[in-house]
């Protein structure tokens, strides 16, 4: 099992070296278009082929793995710090504002994600730049995707607040801020990690099914997302396999994040 | 049991309130609310362009568009779509149908897949299946769900199947971890030591353990399906609520998607509900 962690772990630095390096190992631009060769097949110019308009398909899926890998962990990271604040601080307090914020938690979680994902994606405007829908798809998935963290952090946060530890420090007199943010966050610190670890994938998948659908990252700005909306135009499976190369790649990138995870973590 | 199913529905009606009420105030501010498509015709006079001005005005008040928005809905008046220029109640009386039988037979199929796999692998015999279902749903969980719509697109499979392939990964991973966790038990041990066949500690000693929980996820498996019913229907082009949400979302139609919003929550929080109380009453009776 350590061994799957360890190759897990490295094939997600490679894929991270290999995005962060995009501007220096894609063989072009990702928005350059090669007129004379929309479609093209893999070649030596263009390992995987050009898209329909001729952009090299390489370079486009490097940097749509940036957009995706950079974006996702940042918005994992809005999430479980507005679950920590949530729900940490309600398991702490307990009594009515324990209740009333899992009230809330279990609003977003009768949503179901897609449908929660459309609708406030829809009130915010579509026509932006594509750094702008970039920022606002992972920002909204990070501002709606706290709900399931922040109910178990409040049940770490509550199981902490009867502890001895927390009893003795009340006793000293620490109360508030101070109690929260030196006793009860640093031993949550487990229980952050391994939702963080499960939020990327689950935010890169979210932002792939928008992408599809057309209400994702805007073009020309490649990400996981708008690579996959080209198997729209796939007649059958062995019609362009190299189209398939970004659907690899993300699942490649998902079961590696899945596998660096332990299983303790995961039922953590 | 009573009170725990009067608990329930209080629940789901003060989350539908709540619900609506944040929907209907996502409506109010969102950009462009109290301007009309008619204010751009340029054949209307001063007169008739301050007319339509004062029939928003009512809007305009937070506490009353709150009011007005709940009075109707109570009437059945969810508004009407800006899209399709259609009363929504009747957008959503003619799509529910076919989301429903999509998710009635994804969810057939994916239970039966799912459920049947996760016997196999628990079932000592049959350990060579356990490889194929881990492997099966550990690539399946790693497929976004609008792949797996384009995918049925591209072979030409029945949608349903892409709703089965959505909810099977999650039914096999947590019904396998049960049965395992059940099969493992000292019970269980005992009556295998005592020469009991494997049907019969399936049937008689297993299931009625595991079934209470296995019904909570039948709940929790709804909103699944439900979910998936917007990227399969959209890139499918079955005629749906999940299209219907989809078509709302790239025109702006927000009284026709907050209302989707609102009727599938409702739809998730009764499953949810309706699996919690049948596996409370479940439990009493194993008590």
């Amino acid at each position: 099992m350590r061994v799957i962690r360890k190759l897990a772990g490295a094939i997600l630095l490679v894929v991270v070296i290999a995005a962060i390096g995009a501007s220096w190992f894609a063989p072009t631009d990702y928005a350059a278009q090669f007129r004379e060769a929309p479609n093209a097949s893999p070649s030596r110019q263009h390992w995987l082929g050009t898209d329909e308009i001729g952009r090299d398909r390489f370079s486009r899926t490097l940097y749509g793995t940036r957009v995706s890998l950079l974006l996702a962990p940042a918005a994992a990271l809005l999430s479980t710090l507005i679950a920590a604040l949530i729900g940490g601080v309600a398991g702490c307090l307990g009594g009515i504002w324990e209740r009333l914020a899992m009230g809330v938690t279990d609003l977003f979680l009768s949503l179901p994600w897609l449908f929660l994902l459309i609708t406030v994606r829809a009130l915010l405007p579509l026509n932006v730049s594509p750094f702008a829908s970039a920022l606002v798809t992972f920002l909204m998935l990070g501002l709606l995707g706290w709900a399931a963290s922040a109910r178990i952090l409040c049940a770490g946060a509550r199981a902490l607040r009867r502890s001895d530890l927390v009893v003795q420090a009340r006793a000293l007199g620490v109360h508030g801020v101070r109690l929260f943010a030196v006793h009860v966050l640093p031993n949550l610190r487990p229980i952050l990690l391994a939702q963080f670890l499960i939020s990327i994938p689950v935010f890169i998948l979210s932002e792939a099914n928008l992408g599809i659908l057309g209400l994702g990252v805007a073009e020309p700005m490649p990400s996981w997302g708008s690579l996959l909306k080209e198997l729209e135009g796939l007649t059958s499976l062995s019609d362009q396999p190299w189209k398939l190369v970004p659907l690899v790649l993300l699942m490649v990138v998902v079961t590696s994040f899945q596998m660096v995870l332990s299983p303790e973590e995961v039922t953590a | 049991m009573l009170s725990r199913i009067i608990r329930h529905l209080l629940a789901i009606v003060a989350m539908v309130i709540f619900g609506g009420l944040a929907c209907a105030s996502l409506v109010r501010f969102a950009s462009g609310f109290d301007t009309d498509e008619q204010q751009l015709d340029l054949r209307l006079s001063a007169e008739s362009l301050q007319a339509l001005h004062e029939s928003h005005r009512s809007e305009k008040n937070l506490s009353q568009f709150y009011i007005t928005y709940l009075k109707r809905a109570l009437h059945g008046d969810l508004g009407v779509s800006h899209s399709l220029n259609q009363p929504v109640a009747s957008l959503l009386r003619g799509r529910f149908p076919d989301t429903l039988r999509l998710m009635t037979m994804g969810l057939a199929l994916g239970w039966a897949i799912g459920l049947g796999l996760a016997f196999s692998t628990a079932l000592p015999r049959f350990s060579a299946y356990s490889f194929l279902g881990v492997a099966l749903s550990g690539v399946l969980l790693c497929i976004p769900a609008a792949v797996l719509a384009l995918l049925s697109v591209v072979v030409n499979a029945p949608a349903y199947l892409a709703v089965a392939l959505i909810v099977f990964p999650k039914v096999f991973t947590y019904s396998r971890n049960l049965l395992a966790k059940a099969f493992s038990s000292p019970h269980i041990i005992t009556a295998r030591a005592k020469g009991l066949g494997t049907l019969r500690i399936l049937l008689w000693h297993v299931l009625p353990v595991v079934a209470p929980s296995l019904l909570a996820l039948a709940g929790v498996s709804v909103s699944i399906a439900l979910g998936a019913a917007i990227p399969i229907e959209a890139l499918c082009g079955l005629a749906g609520v999940g299209n219907l949400a989809w078509q709302a979302a790239l025109g702006r139609d927000l009284p026709l998607l907050v209302n989707i919003t609102v009727v599938v929550t409702l739809v998730t929080l009764l499953a949810n509900s309706g699996a919690d109380v049948l596996s409370h009453a479940m439990r009493g009776k194993q008590a």
